[in-house]
């Protein structure tokens, strides 16, 4: 069965359209055929991020008011064959995707992919509704500040009372927390809410924690999802949020602060 | 058929009976009309889906005979399955009530109350019926239980007591006629007796609360002593004031 995942915050530049591209690419790296989509409507930004900008033909907008077909529309990605992009329309607003024509879509794209990526707008408004309305999995993007944690908190809210498996009485949405630009030095320093601080005020299981990492920025320069740099330390806590998604286990790192080359050398905590 | 004793106590051993007490919500209709009913039977539901799915149920009709209201009760049965409820007992009724519930399955459940209502004593005076349809009718289910965390923007509002058994975040508000328990931290508002019950409770296991309320009487977070935060705590009201003790 496919599934839908939604990647969403409720509070913007948090990391969403990073974790989005990251997990996507992940997803089909593992051979699952993936498709992303950005709802982004009069933003535009997963195909920068995913380096396909010169190749969007048509949109998620254009598929919807039935201008193209979903087959034009979808960019198979330039680094991996079982994934695909759906941009969104940089030149539309965001009253152009309706709840009928997104459902439509998902249906058809539920037929050809097994995971449906999700990049949700910041907000709580219409686009950030329709990203999550249909989905089966939630990543909930947090940064460790109390802002964040508190959108976060109002988007599981909305979540488990206006999607449709809450309107329709199903099992309700897996919710997973993902806490990204984290950084162990700025906790300590108090500048920053701990991992403990943010599973105690969400209780939310914990998918995984990505550090702050020049890495990102470096990727989506190059148009290339991070988890691609296996050596980076954010690349590689986005490999470890796909293993524990697929089932597996993998003990948490990236937590602590970095050990200096005495702390390498001496070992100890 | 009867038995032979000597058969059966040589058959290996399959059953026993045993008596037990559950805890079963009771269904206390103080209207007969159906649309009503079905209506704040579903905003029920909205409120704890998970809590009232395939839920068993007594019906209380009492209430409803007190009134002298009839009501049918093979079709009020049938709204209550069309819900995914699971009557399993009925009590109050009159005779006929009780006779169309055995027909469909559904015991007395005469616990401390009265065997059936004669109907012949029930027979309502026009003016009369038209008297208690004017007074709003009532549905009251004892309990309402809440098992998810209730998150920041979310409300939930009681009849009855509420029982909370995860978080209630900050920015999230809870609501109570009666009484309101949370087994977990209480970080967003509670208001219990909303309708005026000075003697309802709060109870909780972690006070963080950014409002605490009885029968309108309430506290701010800014005014709760460090003696009391992050406390488990039970929350009354004594001489207009609210008193918060430890648990
Ligand atoms: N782990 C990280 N380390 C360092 N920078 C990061 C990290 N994750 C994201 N960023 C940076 O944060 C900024 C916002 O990221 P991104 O666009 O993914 O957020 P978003 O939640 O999609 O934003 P919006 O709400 O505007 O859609 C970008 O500049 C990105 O490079
Ligand atoms: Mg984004």
């Amino acid at each position: 069965m496919a599934r839908i995942i939604v990647v969403t915050s409720g509070k913007g530049g948090v990391g969403k359209t990073t974790t989005s591209a990251a997990i996507a690419m992940g997803l089909a790296k593992r051979g699952h055929k993936t498709a992303v989509i950005d709802f982004d409507v009069g933003l535009r930004n997963l195909d920068l991020i995913m380096g396909c900008e010169r190749r969007v033909v048509y949109d998620f907008v254009n598929v919807i008011n039935g201008e193209a077909t979903l087959n034009q529309a979808l960019i198979r990605d330039k680094n991996c064959n079982q994934l695909y992009i759906l941009p969104a329309s940089q030149t539309r607003d965001k009253d152009a995707l309706s709840q009928e024509g997104v459902g439509k879509i998902l249906d058809e794209l539920k037929k050809e992919f097994k995971y449906i990526v999700c990049d949700s707008p910041a907000g709580i408004e219409r686009g950030a509704f329709l990203a999550m309305y249909y989905a089966d999995d939630a990543f909930i993007v947090t940064n460790p500040e109390v802002s964040s944690v508190r959108d976060s908190d109002r988007m599981l809210g909305i979540l488990s009372s206006k999607s449709r498996r809450a309107e329709q009485n199903e099992e309700p949405i897996k919710e997973y927390l993902l806490l990204t630009r984290y950084s162990p030095e700025r906790v300590k320093l108090g500048e920053m809410l701990s991992v403990d601080d943010v599973q105690e005020i969400l209780s939310l299981h914990l998918l995984g924690v990505i550090p702050e990492s020049k890495s990102v920025l470096n990727a989506s320069n190059s148009g290339t999802p991070v988890i691609l740099d296996e050596k980076s330390d954010a690349g590689q806590a986005y490999a470890d949020v796909i293993a524990r998604y697929l089932g597996e286990s993998r003990p948490h790192r990236f937590i602590d602060e970095k050990k200096g080359l005495f702390g390498k050398l001496f070992g100890g905590k | 058929m009867p038995t032979d004793p000597q058969h059966t106590t040589l058959l290996p051993h399959a059953l026993e009976f045993k008596s037990t007490t559950f805890s079963v919500p009771v269904l206390i209709l103080g209207s007969n009309d159906a649309v009503n009913i079905k209506l704040q039977l579903q905003d029920k539901i909205q409120l704890a889906p998970e809590f009232f799915k395939n839920s068993p149920l007594i019906l209380d009709l009492h209430e409803l005979n007190k009134q002298d209201l009839d009501i049918d009760v093979s079709s009020l049965i049938a709204l209550l399955r069309s819900l995914a409820l699971l009557p399993v007992g009925i009590r109050g009724a009159t005779t006929v009530q009780l006779q169309q519930a055995i027909e469909l399955g559904i015991p007395a459940n005469s616990g401390t109350n009265q065997a059936a209502i004669e109907t012949s004593k029930a027979q309502p005076e026009p003016h009369q019926v038209t008297a208690s349809e004017a007074e709003p009718s009532y549905i009251a289910v004892s309990t309402t239980l809440i098992t998810q965390p209730i998150r920041s923007g979310q409300r939930v509002y009681a009849h009855g007591d509420l029982i909370v058994l995860a978080q209630v975040s900050a920015g999230a508000e809870i609501i109570a006629e009666g009484n309101i328990h949370v087994y977990g931290t209480l970080r967003g508002r509670a208001l219990a007796g909303v309708q005026g019950n000075e003697d309802a409770r709060i109870f909780c296991s972690d006070l963080q609360a950014e409002l605490i309320s009885i029968a309108g009487t309430y506290k701010i977070s800014e005014d709760l002593t460090e003696s009391v935060r992050n406390h488990p705590v039970q929350i009354s009201l004594q001489n207009n004031t609210l008193t918060i003790i430890d648990l």
